[in-house]
């Protein structure tokens, strides 16, 4: 029998959307499915966890998860997988995925994909490289279990409805293991409708200069209406905008119907985020930016005067 | 406070990279550079021992042409560096890479590992992790800031909706953000004085790793062009507004 396992991420005691696709993903490998839940709010998301195909939750409710990073998380996870032996691991690629994978990894001594864009086999994970324009399948060998970090938004996540066992796992973390802790947290409030689920996006760059010209671009969102505003990694370095904007590898993989890049040159960071827009715009002063060739529609043009100019031509054309 | 800052060549990150016939990424003979993710961390490191005391030690994997990267980093200030090349380590995974890493950063005492959140060329971000349970110490990613206090670090850790402070006792591996500070420019002087800094060039059988321990548990089976975007229009000048407009009225949008 094999067995696959998901990683389930709990973000202040919500569980993250990654685990219904890891599941989806899971299901096709193995017949035995089970996830694995750490931190405040992991009894609770069970229930969801069992109606996306986890037939088993490990779970414990306690703060050290919250409280730690990474640490407890790979420790405990190490031993659950010493104790049932899974023949692959999937890990959402997300920061908090990979400081545990990573350490898992250590101990376990299994090999480790990461940008993972399909799993076709319990050995195989496929990836893309060059900004995506190349596809790769990778056998995984050595010692089980593959761990396989999966980008978000891969998959569409297909639940099952069904429901889970839970098993509660104990969270006596030895000191060594317990690492960094935590000892304050600041939280900017968000505004705005959330990226992942705005039908349009409007997306900053390098090619914005500075922080101010952010405020052309939430103009422009205001004036299509419902629209969000992200950035590239480029932007978000550079401190314009907080890191909740950022779109990309690291970062947010966005889906809109309409994708408007300004000022983006189109890194492969950058790209693997954004690719899956319906439609791509991009506004470029640059020729021969990359970003130019992925659109649907690539405007040769300063983004001080295109994007002003299309707020204007919106709120002419609604009437306001 | 000693400082081992994991440096890591990388091809051009505007060239174009291709594929050898092996199927793994062609190093050799391409042009390239320090990653420029390291940078940040480097700085960091500099700040630190200009600060407190100690020194700067760069060490990388990679094949000869990745000296460059390491004088790069004496350039900007690193008191050493360290170079593992070899064969065998060519298309090293993750967990070889971690270990050749570990193993070199072993042997000389460090109070602080740093290294980039990720690679510019293969964006994997886990071997520092794995490199920092390989040694014993705790870690902490995606740090934007740190202040040393006593034994212990106090680190700024990036959030999706602010950020974290984490206390970390110290031997500690840290990942820096981009832009956590801006990365100097290495000075003539620091250049000349570069090529006169100690550099250990090691091989994998000077680090002590078992031939098992190298090697790699991956394998490129098959590669595939993606299909090519679907080639949209480029357009110019005083239509480009109302296009775009037409577009978001065709996608529904306004």
């Amino acid at each position: 029998m094999t067995t696959a396992w998901v990683y389930a991420e709990l973000a202040g005691g919500v569980l993250d959307g990654s685990a219904a696709e890891l599941l989806t993903t899971a299901r096709t490998l193995a017949d035995e499915v089970a996830a694995i839940a750490l931190g405040p709010g992991a009894t609770a998301a069970a229930a969801d966890l069992g109606a996306a195909g986890a037939a088993t939750v490990y779970a414990s409710d306690d703060e050290v998860f919250a409280s730690h990073s990474g640490g407890p998380q790979a420790f405990v996870l190490g031993g659950l997988i010493e104790e049932h032996r899974p023949s692959i691991v999937l890990f959402p690629g997300s920061y908090e995925g990979r400081d545990v994978a990573g350490r898992v990894q250590a101990r376990t001594g299994s090999t480790l994909m990461a940008n993972a864009i399909a799993v076709p086999a319990i050995d195989r994970a496929r990836t893309e490289i060059f900004g995506g324009m190349t596809v790769v399948d990778v056998q995984l060998q050595g010692p089980e279990p593959h761990l396989v970090l999966v980008r978000p938004r891969s998959v569409t996540a297909e639940p099952t409805g069904g429901t889970a066992t839970i098993v509660a796992v104990p969270a006596e973390i030895p000191e060594a293991d317990l690492g960094a802790r935590l000892v304050e947290r600041h939280e900017e409030a968000a505004t705005g409708p959330k990226l992942e689920e705005a039908r349009v996006i409007v997306s900053g760059g390098r090619g914005l200069g500075g922080p101010d010209a952010f405020a052309m671009l939430d103009a422009l969102a205001s004036a299509i209406g419902g629209a969000a505003v992200g950035a590239s990694r480029a932007a978000v370095d550079a401190g314009w905008v907080p890191y909740s904007y950022q779109i990309g590898q690291t970062g947010k993989t966005v889906k809109p119907d309409v994708y408007i890049a300004a000022g983006i040159s189109g890194a492969l960071q950058h790209v693997v985020g954004m690719k899956g827009a319906k439609r791509i715009v991009a506004i470029n002063k640059d020729p021969e930016a990359p970003i130019l060739k992925m659109a649907d529609l690539g405007v040769v043009g300063d983004v001080f005067e295109v994007i002003p100019a299309l707020t204007e031509e919106i709120r002419r054309r609604s009437g306001s | 406070m000693n400082v081992v800052v994991c440096t890591k060549h990388v091809p051009n990150p505007q060239g174009t990279p291709t594929l050898g016939p092996d199927h793994l990424l062609v190093r050799s003979g391409v042009e390239g550079a320090l990653d420029p993710g390291d940078e940040y961390g480097l700085e960091l490191a500099l700040q630190l021992v200009e600060r407190h005391g100690g020194e700067v030690t760069a060490v990388s994997m990679g094949p000869d042409d990745a000296l460059a990267a390491v004088q790069r980093a004496l350039a900007m200030g690193a008191h050493r560096g360290v170079l593992v090349t070899d064969d065998v380590l060519r298309g090293a995974d993750a967990l070889v890479t971690a270990r050749v890493l570990a193993a070199a950063i072993q042997r000389q005492p460090a109070e602080l590992v740093i290294a980039g959140v990720e690679s510019t060329d293969g964006y994997t971000g886990t071997v520092p992790v794995t490199v920092a349970a390989l040694l014993g110490h705790p870690s902490v990613t995606a740090v934007r800031a740190l202040e040393l206090e006593g034994d212990a670090l106090r680190v700024e850790r990036q959030t999706e909706s602010g950020y974290d402070v984490y206390a970390c006792p110290t031997p500690a591996l840290i990942t820096v953000t981009a832009g956590a500070t801006e990365p100097r420019y290495p000075s003539l002087k620091g250049i000349m004085q570069a090529k006169q800094k100690p550099l250990d060039r090691l091989t994998a059988a000077d680090l002590g790793l078992a031939p098992e321990d190298l090697r790699s548990s991956q394998t490129v089976v098959e590669v595939v062009d993606a299909p090519p975007p679907p080639g949209g229009e480029i357009v110019e000048g005083d239509t480009a507004v109302g296009r775009i407009a037409d577009l978001l009225a065709d996608a529904g949008a306004i």
